[in-house]
């Protein structure tokens, strides 16, 4: 398989977040969430404050920022979910921009908006400086069990290669007339998500063969 | 849909990431004896498979879409352990290398769409099966409806932990509705697509679909002759 085996999100650069142990970055990457998320809602300041770490980290990481922005875009739902929540919420109604709309409620939603947002950038930024070989192995040494790293490691390895077989199905289906999201396909749609399933089962028997062929005894070198 | 960060607060996270790492601990000894020596690589297929398999949106309504969740479904194929270590590798994955879930929301998305999403996915499977003619369009029935409850389950085990720690003023009984209202809908594609998936894949490759192994095992060898005479 000719395959890339890196994955569409890493940035390659050469900066000291690139540089830096995957351990740590994964380490810090948690510390950081678990203190963005224990912020209180209206602590700006703070909030401020782990915007402005975080954003020093992308640019001493020299990641485009227009790069990290195109990703951001799975936030999209989420967002769209946190407008919502200000009409819904109880508590003292306020009229912004002539809508009546839950005070506590807007409040939630804007920090709801500001904690998911630090998320995603801190999480992008980790995928960006840090190649999946090495995420895997900074797993490795905080003592993730063996046998998840190994399954993460086939995952991340043959990923593209899934992924890319599934969009040929897509295409094949679509130049046949056949629309996979309509629910009148869904039974065309199936019958090539189980052959996705066998054609993906059986490769695994593949690829374990080959392994033990090369001495693989339940333990990567 | 994934659980985003700061929607549970802190300790309800850690509560449900300590719920996860015990559940995804069991499921790495269950799942040796489903997979044997080729849980690594076989995990790993499967685990991509289900990715590729949440990448298909369906339209729900009002413009919007849901995607498969895939617990049931990967349990039904590949057993409940082996399906609990793949959707929560999956959902690693996501949240390490795609910010789809908060990090400190994993041990949430885990719970619900690993434990209990293929979890009562597995259990109502495994009890229709028994209760239902020992047939392969039994297999396929039970697969549906397992698949239609675990996305509810999913909703409402999500509901019962935002009343429990949500950081939103929102009542519960308003997210309750809101969340099995919608997954409903969500959940009727989840069935039909679970059924349809595991009907295939019994057509072409029965042996591969590990919920169906009791009813192949009574299956006998035919041979038909042309005068359409049966020699068993």
């Amino acid at each position: 398989m000719g395959a890339g085996h890196g994955h569409r999100l890493h940035f390659h650069a050469h900066s000291p977040i690139h540089r830096a142990p995957a351990h740590l970055k994964i380490v810090a990457l948690v510390v950081f969430m678990l203190v963005v998320v224990a912020t209180p809602r209206q602590a700006y300041a703070v909030f401020a404050v782990e915007a402005a770490a975080l954003v020093g980290v992308v640019l001493l990481s020299r990641v485009p920022a227009p790069y990290l922005a195109k990703r951001m875009v799975i936030e999209v739902p989420f967002a769209v979910f946190a407008v919502l929540v200000p009409f819904v919420a109880y508590g003292p109604r306020i009229d912004v921009l002539g809508v009546s709309v839950s005070e506590p409620g807007l409040l939630a939603a804007g920090a709801l908006l500001i904690k998911g947002t630090l998320g995603v950038l801190a999480s992008l930024t980790l995928a960006a400086t840090t190649e999946p070989q090495d995420v895997l192995r900074g797993l490795e040494r905080l003592r993730m069990p063996d046998l998840i790293v190994q399954i993460m490691g086939f995952m991340i390895r043959y990923l593209d290669v899934v992924t890319a077989e599934l969009a040929r199905m897509m295409v094949a289906m679509r130049s046949r007339g056949c629309e996979p999201r309509s629910p009148q396909h869904w039974p065309t749609l199936a019958r090539a998500m189980g052959s996705l399933f066998i054609r993906s089962y059986e490769r695994g028997e593949r690829v374990h063969l080959a392994m033990l062929s090369r001495g693989y005894d339940g333990r990567l070198p | 849909m994934h659980v985003p960060e700061g929607f549970l607060d802190v300790p309800t996270s850690l509560a449900t990431g300590a719920i996860a790492a015990a559940g995804v601990g069991l499921a790495l000894r269950g799942a040796r004896r489903e997979l044997d020596d080729r849980t690594a690589p076989m995990a790993g297929l499967v685990a991509t498979f289900v990715f590729a398999a949440q990448m298909i949106n369906f339209p729900v309504g009002a413009g919007t879409s849901g995607h498969l969740l895939g617990g049931a479904l990967a349990a039904v194929l590949v057993g409940p352990w082996s399906a609990v270590l793949c959707i929560s590798v999956v959902l690693l994955v996501q949240a390490l290398f795609m910010a789809d879930g908060g990090i400190t929301a994993l041990g949430t998305n885990v719970t619900l769409m690993a434990l209990v999403g293929a979890g009562i996915g597995w259990l109502v499977f495994a009890g229709l099966r028994r209760v239902l003619p020992r047939s392969t369009p039994s297999i396929v029935a039970a697969a549906a409806v397992a698949g239609f409850v675990s996305v509810l389950a999913a909703a409402t085990t999500f509901t019962a932990l935002f009343s429990l720690g949500g950081t939103l003023p929102v009542d519960p009984a308003k997210v309750l509705v809101a969340m099995v209202g919608w997954h409903t809908l969500i959940a009727l594609g989840e069935a039909a697509i679970t059924g349809l998936v595991v009907a295939s894949v019994i057509g072409v490759r029965p042996d591969l679909v590990y919920g169906a192994a009791p009813v192949l095992q009574a299956r006998e060898l035919e041979i038909r002759l042309p005068d359409s005479q049966v020699v068993r």
